[in-house]
């Protein structure tokens, strides 16, 4: 592809940025994608998915179907073992890590994993921080991405002293400090009250990046994203309009789930 | 169960930055260490020192001096000195197989010890109760403590009480399932012994699975294994006049304990 050479990035001050083509930053495309883990149990039988720059796509699918093992090849924190992923123009390997990963804001389901630092300022500092962004930057960039999921003024306080709507917020924090394209939330309204839930689904709305999330909820399916995409079995069984699907009652109850 | 031991107080010793409050308390007890044996009037001045500084930090000397009893213990690996010094015998304790002898000369260098490190104790009681954990934590950094060392101490209080949560829900659900009709309390102890052996294990792997999770979020976030940290703000004047006086104050420890020795 050789898109992935042409200037003109969104963000010309930031060096830890690539240039990449700006119609294609944002998108995701999976090839192909096979994977198997070291002990023989082959999670993905060649994933096909493509999503455009801006698309909200929920990825459903019964535990164990390969979904938070799709997740992770996304930013190279899996390696496939045949096929390829590309983000926003450029394929995902080795030498081109970083980039990726200041691309896609990968949130892991439990927030206790995402947030390993002492206070949410170390947190949310930590991706900027570590892709290089320049100190000015970083504090202005802690203070935006609190301030998008509403919760500014938490900064010097301690993971463990939040509620857990209040640290599923400063996961996705961390990642929007990186000022990703590409977002990838892995069960975003788990564990969260009526309120929280709410409170996740407004934030989600508003959000411009592209979105691949995993989820159990299909009433956050429907409120959130246009498109919907079924992974059974390692493969993808069903890819369309989340309308379409989500009256589907055979296809959803084929897949171990169940309408809304 | 919580961690924390820091008391939230409106003070001059609460605002101060933590790397000058660290220092200073690392010297305070290198200091104590330094002192010879049986200068009881020495470590008394920094005794009546340390407390002043509690009051100042408002916290007081009473809460901090029981706080500091967590290490007597400690001070047992101490009471053989008390029979092994030789010197003027006080008495005989008969254990049928052998006799001790306690000696005068050991007696003081027991006492030393205890009042050294007790007073070391509560010179760290006082550093945790008026400064926030991650302050302590960014101070080490900032001492140039090796970031590994750093980063596993970092870890190891964010997760204390992430694993400390799982381990209650795993004691909840055993006594909600070890009910006895009798009321004696369930199992024999064999079996809770048992019970408890493979809680430890589920324990350690969910805290495996946990490290992996945890290593791929920071991968996630531009990870290569390097630790890299903010810069800090330098010392300022005020500081480095605190610091000063401090090494002033242990300097005035230290003579005291050399000058004023009880006969030997």
């Amino acid at each position: 592809m050789a898109s992935t050479r042409v200037t003109g990035t969104a963000n010309h001050h930031d060096p830890a940025k690539v240039a990449t083509s700006l119609a294609e930053r944002g998108s995701i495309s999976v090839h192909h994608l096979h994977y198997k883990y070291p002990d023989g149990f082959e999670a993905l039988k060649g994933i096909e998915l493509a999503v455009g720059p801006g698309e909200k796509v929920a990825l459903i699918g019964p535990n164990g179907a390969g979904k938070s093992t799709l997740m992770l090849h996304l930013n190279g924190i899996n390696e496939p073992s045949h096929g390829e992923v590309w983000i926003s123009g450029l394929k995902v390997e080795r030498k081109v890590l970083k980039r990726i990963r200041s691309e896609v804001g990968l949130v892991f389901q439990d927030p206790d994993d995402q947030l390993f630092s002492p206070t949410v300022f170390d947190d949310v500092a930590f991706g900027p921080l570590h892709m290089g962004v320049a100190e000015h930057e970083i504090h202005h960039r802690v203070e935006k991405a609190l301030a998008a999921v509403g919760m500014s003024g938490f900064e010097q306080r301690m993971p463990h002293h939040l509620s857990i709507g209040q640290r599923k917020r400063v996961a996705l924090a961390t990642v929007l400090s990186m000022d990703p394209s590409v977002l990838v939330l892995d069960e975003p309204s788990a564990g969260l009250d009526p309120r929280g839930r709410r409170e996740l689904i407004e934030l989600l709305r508003g959000m411009e990046q592209t979105m691949l999330v995993s989820t159990h909820d299909m009433r956050l399916v429907a409120e959130v994203f246009p498109r919907t995409v079924i992974v059974d079995g390692g493969a993808v069984v069903a890819d369309g309009p989340s309308e379409g699907i989500l009256a589907d009652e055979d296809l959803l109850v084929k897949h171990g789930m169940e309408r809304p | 169960m919580d961690l924390d031991r820091y008391l939230e107080r409106d003070s001059r010793i609460h605002a101060a930055d933590a790397r000058l409050k660290f220092l200073i308390t690392i010297g305070f007890i290198l200091s104590l260490s330094l002192l010879p044996i049986g200068s009881f009037l020495a470590i008394a001045i920094a005794w009546v020192v340390l407390m002043a500084a509690t009051v100042v930090a408002r916290i007081g000397p009473s809460r901090v001096v029981r706080a500091s009893f967590v290490a007597l213990p400690f001070v047992a690996a101490a009471i053989p000195l008390i029979f092994t010094k030789s010197g003027d015998p006080l008495g005989d304790i008969n254990l049928g197989l052998f006799t001790l002898t306690a000696s005068g000369e050991g007696l003081i260098q027991f006492a030393t010890i205890v009042f050294k490190s007790w007073v070391s104790v509560q010179a760290a009681v006082l550093l945790t109760f008026s400064t926030r954990f991650p302050d302590l934590v960014e101070a080490l950094r900032a001492l140039r403590v090796p970031a590994i060392i750093v980063a596993v101490i970092s870890f190891m209080y964010r997760y204390l009480a992430v694993l400390t949560d799982e381990a209650t829900r795993m004691m909840r659900a055993r006594a909600a399932r070890s009910a006895s009709p009798d009321g004696s309390g369930g199992g024999s102890l064999l079996w809770r012994a048992r019970v408890v052996g493979s809680m430890v294990g589920s324990l350690f792997i969910r805290a495996y699975e946990r490290s992996e999770r945890v290593y791929a979020a920071m991968q996630s976030r531009g990870f290569d294994g390097t630790m890299r940290t903010l810069r800090r703000r330098q010392f300022g004047g005020a500081q480095w006049l605190a610091l000063g006086l401090a090494a002033v104050t242990l300097g005035v420890f230290e003579v005291t304990g050399h000058l004023w020795l009880p006969r030997a």
